[in-house]
Formats: structure tokens, C-alpha cells, sequence
């Protein structure tokens, strides 16, 4: 692998892992606590005495430690809602694609359906008819992004199936799942990790959105989109409160988005050499 | 002054040097072949006369056409070089056309570009040149796309805009490498009568057509030109070691013993096989009523061009697409049509290999599991060692040691990759092996090892083989009987002496001829059939072979033949036994 060679991925990479490192690792070591609140120094501004580097919110709570885990719930919920839509996904769609004729049509037009439901409106009315649930929240993304997983894979899978070296193992009596998951979906590698690293930042984007509207996360805990929700509120007094989660939430962001698109490039360079 | 001189060319592609130091010259009018193996540089060397390497090309040296230096040359003067003074012709037309343009106005272009001519006159001299070419009705096919063309009147467009603006040289790269060999004969003979005072430099792996259509040649070895001079001298009396061995490699279709005939029992049989498909809603039959028998350890080549309906009669008999009506019979039993339905018994009996050995070897997987993956499926009691050393030994035998086990499909040469590609057949010891143009995109020398192994390995074992090919010559050399196809029917089926020194059928004769042969003395050249063949979806009535066939009577499109023994072999042809062919 020559992914050292990609600088995009490099640098993303690096810089997503130092941060998913810090937020695991800050909460433990600054004095301060999430839940904590400290009247005496509401809303005051960063300040690098006392470890108060992000400052506090409105209600005197050291911000630099709920932003580390509003970073931590944020790409929690992020990978494990894509691994959620990367197992289904693939599994369907190469089930569909291998298998094809009425068996395709009936499972692709079952993705079809799904597609035309306005899901953000059926997650809403999850979220208001039962508990706002954490759980939910993993399930209602992984839902989200499944459908586009299975009609990649299955398009994949359908012009993977027709090359000689699955003739030749079907030919050899090479039973069907093996042929799947022996000979088609190593195949697939590329594509489907690059496809993953670019759904993350949807699932984060989802999930703040969600936030921001009061859906996601609870109170006391927090998400990058709830950070950026209260903010919006102090905007005007604190802008720090709305500045640096919403700085990190973009940052993040793009560095997913330049691991995904290094990664298609470390792929393409692989297939052509 | 010499048209073109090319002194110390040089191309460097960062620290790997794939033309190094190569001279030569090319007098106005004359025609020269460059030959050489794959990777030997020939054709880094055209695109560098063109000025068209890429970017990260370095070359060195220089390149002169009529005083005019190319190498280094800015995009503004190549411009009023390229189709002006010097013309191109690639092996695959398709790529080479725009698809979005009709070619009328593709050949156009050339000549506005240049200048050459203007408004009215234009239309005229691109319908001119289209006939020139051997274009039919070319008022109409000026409106043409490219897709609606077939690859050898694409061909012919191709010639046109190379040659219309009379250039002082054509580069020809294996202009017919992608094309069969009666169109082939075709474009040859056409590029000889139509290029006037145009020399011609002609790109080629195969020392037939070298020998039939140039007067001198380069023969390149690894970016190096390691030997050159008059064909006819070269040809006598090789100046270097790789001449004579790209001469000896060569096959040859007019010398050489033919395989003994087999006499033993079938041991598979097709009867009455058709196969088609469904295009457009049009029922389209690839094959129709064809029959055959394989004998045991025999090799049965199965011949014709493109849509002959070779490749789907296989894979029929295979299992791997449905048979609409037809039996299979092996070892006395009548054969499910699907592979899947199959015995496992009866599946371990049956082998393919395929043209393109990188296409049929998972990229993702490294040598020793795809060689040992039919012997996972078929025998799971193995041990780990055991498989270990069966995959050992099959390689051994097919030539690879055991540094091999661990490499990638993509880490290997194009003959190595064929070789694991055939021991993945061979490790389960199967009965039957299918050949799909197994030679065909390999070297000469390469193609050779191949041959040789699947000799021994038939010697060896008994192993019966069916031989798809469309290189009369390789048939020639391996198989023991040979049945000729055309347009899904069968045409002749026969011992291949018989075939190859008294063809029965007009078409088999036709097929003959047209193989270039590696000879400048031997060269006999027989006219080029004509025409092209019928579009499957509306086949010619009565003998489909009859609107192209030299002693068509009024028979031949009322009635289709069926096959009957004349003189020995199986042929469907109504005059077989009047005509002298």
C-alpha cells in the first residue's frame, strides 16, 4: 500500500487521529468536570490559566471538556453509523447484484421505496413519538445511508460477475457465498472504503442537524451539533460558545472529506500500476 | 535527402529507459516494418515521430522529416505535421473515431484544418477518398457514426482521414491486429494499392504480414534495434540471434508435420446445439444445429471469426450460458445443461482457460490460492501440506518454481500469468480442457512454451482438448482434427491434414488463404474474399455463406446445406464434391 505517499491522506488522517485521541484523552487530565457548573465564572472568555482553553457556557460549565465529548459522541455516532450502513449495504447489494434477475428487481425496488420516504421527516416523528434514544439515532443515520451502499455495491457487483475469474470459479464448483465474498467483494475494497470515508461526514452532518434542531443528543450530554445549537443562543455575548465547536465540526468535516477523496486516489493509483 | 531520419532516439520514462539509441532512416515512397515482441519499444518509437509520448516522456536524440526536427518541436509545428505530412492509422479504430461525429465530417476536419480545402469542393474529395478506400456506397456512409460501422470498414475510415491529405508518410501501428484474417487480407492489400508515393511504416508482432507488404525492416528487441536490412536478405539470412528466433517462433501454416490422427473413443458429444440470444427483442441465433465429437486425448480445434458463434458453442457445452436445444453427451451420459446442475464429479472433469490470462486470475489473489482453490472445492480432506505440495508440483510442470507462489496476478508477465491460469485447470486432472484463444495475446515465444506444455500434459495424461482459435496457423500445429465455423453453422469438419491440403469447403479455402505467411519468397497471394459477413440478426437465406462464396449457384440461397461426408471430412456445402477448390 502506498497510502504514506498520498499527502492528502496523510495529513488528514494525522489530524483526525489527533483529535479523536485528545477527546478520549483531555477529559481525564483537565480538573474540570462536563456536568460541573460553576457560577462564579459563567460565561467566561478562553484563557489558558486554569486549563479553561475553550472557556465557559451559560451556565458556568467548562466548555473545553464538553466540546472533547461532544467530539467523541459526534464521531462515535458518525463510524458506528456507517459501519451500520457499510455491513447492510454490502451484504444486500451483493446479494442483489450476484444473484440478479427477479431477485434483483424485487430487492432494488424495495431500496427504491425507501429512497422516496422523506426520512428526515420519518426521524423526527421517531424521535417525538418515543424517547429521544440514543440508540435511535445510530439506527435512524444507518438507515439513511444503506440505500446508496447497496445500489453502489450492486452495480459493482453486477459487472464483477460477468469477468473471467468468476466464470473460472464458477466453472472450478466454487460454492455462491464464497464466490461473493471470496472473489467479488475483495474486489469492491476500494471503492466501498472510499465510499465510507465519504459517508461519515453525512452521518455527522445528520446527526448535528438533528441536534441543532433538539432531536439528537440530551442534555447533559453533548454533541458537536448541540455545542453548536447553544452557541447560537449566546451568539451574541459568547461568541466563543458558537466559534469553536462549529470551527471543529468544519473541521472535521473536511478532513473526512480529503481522507475519502486521498483514499480514491491511492485506489485509482493502485489499479493503474 | 532521406524523408526521415532518426538518429540516437532515446525515451526515458524516469529512470527506466524503454527506446534506447535507436538510428534508422526511411526513404520517400518506400515501405518498412518494424517487428518486434511486446515491450520492445516500436511502438514508443511511432508516437515519438508524431510528437504524441506524454508529458513525463524524456527523449533524446533527434527525429528529422524533411529537415524538420520533431523532437522538442513546439505544439504549433507539430500541428502542420501531423495528417499533413505524416499519417496515422492505430489498431483499434473505435478508440482512435470520436463516436459523436459522423465521419464524414471526422475526414473533413483534416482537410479544413490544413487548409487544403475549402467550402464545396470539400464534401466531394471526403466521398472520393471514402470510395477510394473501399467504402460501399459512400454518399451515405459520409452520414454515418462510427458504431454503425464494422471494425474493418472502421478501419478503412481510419485510412481515409489518414490519407487524405496526402501525407509523405503513414505509420500504420498493428493496424489489423483487432480484425479477422479475411478482413485483415482485406486492409493489407487495400494499404499497398492506395498509398501511392506515401511511405509507409508498418507496426507489427507478425512477420507474415512483414514479410507479404514491406521491402525492408527493423526488427527491435527490449528499446534496442538490433537488427535491420532488406526483408528478403533478413529473412534468408537473419543478421541477429532475435531475428532468428522471432522467425522461428513464427508459425507457419504452409510447413511443418501435422498431428497424427487419433483413433480412440469419444469421449464427449454435441448434437444438434443451438444457442441464441435476446437483443433488442430480436431472437438472435449465435449457433445453429451444430454437432461434434471429441475423442479421447485428442485436440479439437473449433475455427472462425468474430460471431462464427466458436466462443458460444463452448460455453454452452460448458454449462456457463443455456443451450436452447441440443445434447450434450460425456462418458455415455447426457450432460444438465447449467454447470451449477451439474455432479461435482462430472464439473472436476471439465476446464477453461481464457484468452486474456490477467482477466481471468483475481487480481486480489495471490498465485498459490488460485491454484489451489479447485482443490479446496474438490478435495476439502486435504491437509494444508498436501495441497501445498500439489500446487507445487502443477506448477513445476507448467514451467513456474516456487518463487511464484506468492506473487500477484499483476506481477506477472503475460506468459506466466497464462501458465497459473492453466495449472489452476490442470490440478484437479480433468478430462476436458477448453481453450479459449488461449495463444492469442501472447508472444511468439511465449505462445510456443504455451503450445509445448499442452502437448506434453495431453501426452502425459490423455487429456482431450478443444482449441478455440482464429490463428490458422497455431491450429495447425496443435490440433489433431478441426471443425471450421461460420456465422453459428458448421462448414467443415475434418482431420486437419485433410483440412489443411484439400479443404472441402469454399469458405475453409478462403480462410486459408488469407493467413499471411513469415516467407517474402513463398508469398502466393490469392485474391481477398470480398465483402463482409451477413449481420446474424437478418442472415441470408439458403447457404449463408453464398453471397460471399465465388461458386454460389441458385441453390445455394434456396436451400441451406446440410453437412455430408465428401472425401473424408464433414462439409456443408452443395457443390462440395463439384467444385476443384
Amino acid at each position: 500500500m502506498n497510502l504514506h505517499r498520498n499527502r492528502s491522506v496523510a495529513v488528514s488522517g494525522g489530524i483526525l487521529l489527533f483529535v479523536t485521541l485528545l477527546a478520549i484523552v483531555a477529559p481525564w487530565i483537565s480538573p474540570h468536570e462536563y456536568l460541573s457548573t460553576d457560577f462564579s465564572r459563567i460565561l467566561s472568555a478562553p484563557a489558558l490559566t486554569n486549563m479553561q482553553f475553550f472557556g465557559t457556557d451559560d451556565l458556568g460549565r467548562d466548555l473545553f471538556v464538553r466540546t472533547m465529548l461532544g467530539i467523541r459522541v459526534t464521531l462515535l455516532v458518525a463510524v458506528v453509523a456507517s459501519l451500520v450502513s457499510l455491513v447492510i449495504g454490502v451484504t444486500y447489494g451483493a446479494i442483489a447484484g450476484y444473484v440478479g434477475g427477479r431477485v434483483d428487481a424485487a430487492m432494488m425496488r424495495f431500496v427504491d421505496t425507501l429512497y422516496a420516504l422523506p426520512f428526515i421527516f420519518l426521524v423526527i416523528l421517531l424521535m417525538v413519538a418515543f424517547e429521544r434514544n440514543f440508540l435511535l439515532i445510530f439506527v435512524a443515520i444507518g438507515a439513511i445511508n444503506w440505500l446508496d451502499m447497496a445500489r453502489i455495491v450492486r452495480g459493482q457487483t453486477l459487472s464483477l460477475r460477468e469477468r473471467e475469474f468468476v466464470e473460472a470459479a464458477r466453472l472450478i464448483g466454487v460454492s455462491t457465498p464464497r464466490i461473493i465474498f471470496r472473489h467479488i467483494a475483495p474486489n469492491m475494497m476500494g471503492i466501498i472504503v472510499v465510499y465510507v470515508t465519504l459517508t461519515i461526514p453525512q452521518a455527522i452532518l445528520v446527526e448535528s442537524f438533528l441536534s441543532f434542531l433538539g432531536l439528537g443528543v440530551q442534555e447533559p450530554q453533548t454533541s458537536l451539533g448541540a455545542l453548536v445549537d447553544a452557541g447560537v443562543n449566546q451568539m451574541e455575548g459568547a461568541s466563543w460558545m458558537l466559534l469553536i465547536p462549529a470551527t471543529l465540526l468544519a473541521g472535521i468535516l473536511m478532513c473526512f472529506n480529503f481522507l475519502g477523496d486521498g483514499l480514491r486516489d491511492v485506489f485509482d493509483a493502485r489499479r493503474t500500476t | 535527402m532521406s524523408l526521415l531520419v532518426v538518429s540516437g532516439l532515446s525515451i526515458r520514462y524516469g529512470g527506466n529507459a524503454v527506446v534506447s539509441d535507436i538510428s534508422f532512416v526511411i526513404e520517400a515512397g518506400e515501405s518498412v516494418g518494424i517487428v518486434g515482441e511486446s515491450g520492445s519499444g516500436k511502438s514508443q518509437t511511432a508516437l515519438a515521430l508524431l510528437g504524441l509520448l506524454p508529458g513525463q516522456a524524456q527523449v533524446s536524440g533527434s527525429i528529422q522529416l524533411g529537415g524538420v526536427e520533431i523532437v522538442g518541436a513546439p505544439e504549433r509545428v507539430l500541428n502542420r505535421l501531423r495528417a499533413r505530412r505524416i499519417g496515422i492509422v492505430f489498431q483499434d479504430p473505435m478508440q482512435a473515431l470520436n463516436p459523436y461525429l459522423r465521419i464524414g465530417k471526422q475526414v473533413r476536419q483534416i482537410l479544413l484544418q490544413h487548409g487544403l480545402s475549402t467550402g464545396d469542393e470539400v464534401d466531394g474529395r471526403v466521398v472520393e477518398m471514402l470510395r477510394r478506400v473501399g467504402l460501399p456506397d459512400p454518399e451515405q456512409q459520409f452520414r454515418a457514426y462510427p458504431h454503425q460501422l464494422s471494425g474493418g470498414m472502421r478501419q478503412r475510415v481510419m485510412l481515409a482521414s489518414a490519407l487524405i491529405a496526402e501525407p509523405d508518410l503513414l505509420i500504420a501501428d498493428e493496424p489489423t491486429t483487432a480484425l479477422d484474417v479475411t478482413v485483415q487480407a482485406q486492409i493489407l492489400e487495400l494499404l499497398e494499392d492506395i498509398r501511392d508515393n506515401t511511405a509507409l511504416l508498418l507496426i507489427t508482432h507478425d512477420l507474415g504480414i512483414v514479410a507479404g507488404h514491406c521491402e525492408r525492416m527493423l526488427v527491435f528487441e527490449q528499446g534496442r534495434l538490433v537488427d535491420a536490412g532488406a526483408t528478403t536478405s533478413l529473412f534468408a539470412s537473419p543478421g541477429h540471434a532475435h531475428t532468428k528466433a522471432l522467425i522461428d517462433a513464427a508459425p507457419r501454416i504452409d510447413r511443418g508435420a501435422f498431428p497424427p490422427e487419433i483413433k480412440a473413443g469419444t469421449i464427449l458429444s454435441v448434437e444438434a446445439a443451438q444457442v441464441s440470444y435476446e437483443i433488442d427483442g430480436h431472437e438472435q441465433r449465435a449457433v445453429s444445429d451444430v454437432g461434434l465429437s471429441l475423442r479421447s486425448g485428442e485436440t479439437l480445434a473449433i475455427v472462425g471469426e468474430s460471431g462464427s458463434g466458436k466462443s458460444s458453442l463452448v460455453r454452452a457445452i460448458l454449462g456457463l450460458i443455456p443451450m436452447r436445444s441440443g445434447l450434450v453427451v460425456y462418458a455415455g451420459e447426457p450432460l444438465a445443461g447449467p454447470v451449477e446442475a451439474r455432479s461435482i464429479a462430472q464439473r472436476r472433469d471439465f476446464q477453461l482457460v481464457y484468452q486474456d490470462p490477467v482477466a481471468a486470475l483475481n487480481p486480489q489473489l495471490r498465485v498459490q490460492n488460485i491454484v489451489v482453490e479447485p482443490l479446496s472445492v474438490h478435495e476439502p480432506a486435504l491437509s494444508f501440506d498436501e495441497r501445498r505440495d500439489r500446487v507445487i508440483a502443477i506448477l513445476k510442470k507448467v514451467g513456474l518454481d516456487e518463487h511464484y507462489l506468492r506473487r500477484y496476478p499483476h506481477q506477472l508477465s503475460g506468459g506466466q500469468a497464462q501458465r497459473v491460469a492453466i495449472a489452476r485447470a490442470l490440478i484437479l486432472e480433468p478430462k476436458v480442457l477448453v481453450c479459449d484463444e488461449a495463444v492469442a495475446a501472447l508472444d511468439g515465444s511465449a505462445r510456443a512454451q504455451v503450445l509445448d506444455l499442452l502437448r506434453t500434459v495431453q501426452m502425459e495424461s490423455g487429456l482431450s482438448i478443444i482449441f478455440i482459435s482464429h490463428d490458422l496457423a497455431v491450429v495447425r500445429a496443435i490440433s489433431h482434427r478441426v471443425l471450421v465455423m461460420y456465422m453459428g453453422r458448421l462448414v467443415e469438419l475434418a482431420n486437419v491434414e485433410k483440412l489443411f491440403t484439400r479443404p472441402q469447403h469454399p469458405y475453409t479455402r478462403v480462410l486459408l488463404d488469407a493467413v499471411p505467411v513469415p516467407d517474402p519468397v513463398a508469398v502466393i497471394k490469392a485474391a481477398p474474399l470480398k465483402g463482409e459477413g451477413a449481420s446474424l440478426r437478418s442472415p441470408p437465406s439458403g447457404c449463408v455463406f453464398h453471397p460471399r462464396c465465388a461458386y454460389a449457384q441458385e441453390i445455394c440461397s434456396e436451400r441451406a446445406p446440410l453437412p455430408r461426408d465428401v472425401g473424408g471430412s464433414r462439409v456443408a456445402c452443395h457443390r462440395a464434391d463439384e467444385i476443384e477448390l
